[in-house]
């Protein structure tokens, strides 16, 4: 299966069922990348096809050396920045979020929403709000945020997709994840206070 | 969160929270929050974050993108 050399030989002779294995392997993680480093479903739909259809008219490229899965992320982590990059040029951002690259910005929020049992405040409006949260991130702290948190890769995983120490993921993790927290614990004072209403 | 403690705690928050750090750091981190109740916030807010993310931050491909997909690349969907 996906790493075994075997299979990789079988993607590279063009065997339409080990592509199809690849595709329903990958897919999910690929599209969530996208999906949430460009926040357009649209976009997102353009990169998880050009990601697939440039790996498997480029695979005899691929040798091995990292795992299958993040030669993929990497194919779709530079398309979402393409996307991204593209829209930027387009429109250009009034918006881009204020962030040092240096240091880690100090806790504001001391509200301790951690014990509300999973589930109660869990709702369409609490997705839609990490998910903005998310958007609200650096390019770059995003792109470590959601290969590390959402895709669940590791350190030394997220260091290969993005060609990056694992010390700077694990610094850009720290920096978003404090930055996300203070996001959700304004959010979640508020909320709190409603639901006991 | 001024106190030099705090700052040092701030350093290890993502490792602590991952479980990456050895014992003796992990016991002077638990000194720490025993006696900082805005740390130990800080601590579990951060936990529930990234397990929020963890659990609930993928999105599954809607079925009509999965169908566009393999009809893209030429490919019938695997079973199972």
């Amino acid at each position: 299966m996906p790493d075994d050399p075997a299979f990789v030989e079988r993607l590279r002779a063009g065997d339409k069922e080990a592509c199809a294995i690849c595709v329903r392997e990958h897919s999910t993680n690929v599209y969530n990348l996208a999906l949430k480093l460009t926040g357009d479903p649209a976009a997102a739909e353009d990169v998880l096809q050009e990601t697939f259809l440039s790996a498997f008219k480029s695979i005899s490229r691929f040798e091995g050396k990292s795992q299958l899965s993040t030669w993929l992320y990497r194919i779709a982590h530079n398309a979402a920045l393409m996307k991204l990059r593209k829209r930027q040029v387009e429109t250009v951002s009034l918006d881009e979020p204020v962030e040092s690259e240096e240091g880690v910005q100090e806790p504001r929020e001391f509200a301790d929403w951690s014990e509300n049992p999973e589930g109660v405040l869990l709702d369409a409006e609490l997705l839609k709000m990490m998910d903005d949260a998310i958007a609200s991130l650096s390019e770059t702290l995003r792109s470590v945020f959601v290969l590390r948190d959402v895709n669940k890769l590791s350190t030394a995983q997220t260091a290969d997709v993005l060609g990056l120490s694992e010390e700077a993921v694990k610094s850009r993790l720290l920096r978003a994840r404090l930055a996300l927290r203070e996001r959700l614990s304004a959010y979640m004072a508020v909320r709190v206070v409603e639901t006991k209403q | 969160m001024n106190h030099k403690e705090c700052q040092h705690l701030l350093g290890h928050l993502s490792d602590y929270v991952d479980g990456e750090l050895g014992q003796t750091v992990c016991e002077e981190i638990e000194r720490h929050l025993a006696g900082c109740p805005n740390c130990r916030v800080v601590v579990d807010t951060l936990r529930k974050t990234v397990i929020l993310y963890q659990s609930h931050g993928s999105d599954p491909i809607p079925a009509n993108v999965e169908e566009r997909l393999y009809k893209v690349l030429r490919l019938d969907k695997p079973g199972g």
